[in-house]
């Protein structure tokens, strides 16, 4: 197809292509419905196996410290190796970040969670708060 | 590529640019959701030197802008998932570029998505946590977006901006 195909009778030269542009804009928009799909598949696979959950587990650089029962609230101040911290709060069934001393505060702007796998990711502290339990798949490798 | 001093001076400017769009994006939070992730705005630049001389050079942009943006303004984290977005988006441009199959918008999109999708490869491996994955969908649909911009505004320079080595 590419640069070998022969073109009147001449080898067409390196990085000359064969393909014209109509049909690689048509291409574009096949690759740009196909993401579109492999998005939306992804999506649909996450949302019809999450459950409830029954605790939330806090993990720092992936390895679990703690866990606490969704259906009791409490305020938790979580402390990283390097002595950073993250307030978490669960109450009414959800847990979430109110506070935390990271540059990017990502974590307390994260929706409260509630459902089995959803999470709370503090990047810059290798923290993550993850919902286990409640019969959804288990996707702990 | 005769002129080494013009090739120089022109990869300087490269990595500027990139530099100056890599600090636009750490003003700009791609998604409250998705932390630490970034748009991939120098991507335009890797477009650019993908389509006026080669995938070397935009390597080369590439790997030098990862580092002083690292320097400048991220930590160890923020390198390890600019340096894996860097690295996928520019190994999927140049392979859908080769392909001949795609416009350059369409590779400028790939790109994107493939720059989000590695960011997240690295938070999985690096956090230990495959649901970061389950952020891949609202990343696939932000790289479509940003993707498709930066191949619009790439397709105008490729063609407007005069290289000598053109
Ligand atoms: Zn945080």
């Amino acid at each position: 197809m590419r640069s070998k195909a022969v073109f009147g009778g001449r080898t067409r030269p390196k990085g000359s292509l064969v393909i014209s542009m109509k049909n690689r804009i048509r291409n574009d928009i096949i690759l740009a419905l196909a993401l579109l799909l492999a998005a939306l598949a992804v999506w649909g696979v996450v949302s019809l196996t999450r459950k409830t959950g029954e605790y939330a587990v806090v993990l720092i650089n992936g390895e679990e410290t703690a866990r606490y029962p969704l259906d009791k609230d409490a305020v938790v101040e979580i402390e990283t190796e390097d002595g950073h911290v993250n307030t978490l709060v669960i109450k009414d069934g959800e847990a979430s970040v109110t506070f935390a001393d990271c540059p990017d505060k990502l974590c307390v702007k994260q929706r409260a969670i509630k459902r089995t796998g959803e999470t709370i990711i503090c990047l810059p502290h290798k923290l993550v708060i993850r919902i286990e339990g409640g019969g959804g798949v288990d996707t702990v490798v | 590529m005769k002129c080494t001093a013009y090739r120089i001076t022109l990869l300087g400017v490269s990595v500027a640019a990139a530099m100056v769009l890599s600090y636009i994006e750490t003003l700009i939070p791609l998604s409250i959701a998705v932390p630490g992730v970034k748009m991939g705005l120098a991507n335009l630049v890797m477009v650019f030197l993908l389509y006026k001389l080669d995938w070397k050079h935009a390597a080369a942009v590439s790997i030098i802008r990862v580092l002083l943006t690292a320097l400048l303004f991220g930590n160890a984290a923020s390198l390890a998932y600019s340096a894996s977005g860097a690295a996928l988006s520019l190994i999927v441009m140049s392979l859908l570029k080769g392909s001949g199959a795609f416009s350059s918008v369409g590779v400028s999109m790939a790109g994107a998505v493939s720059h989000n999708a590695g960011q997240i490869i690295m938070a999985v491996l690096l956090t230990g946590t495959r649901e970061i994955a389950w952020w891949l969908p609202p990343l696939i649909l932000s790289g479509i977006v940003t993707g498709l911009a930066i191949g619009a505004v790439g397709a105008v320079l490729i063609s407007k901006i005069k290289l000598k080595t053109d």
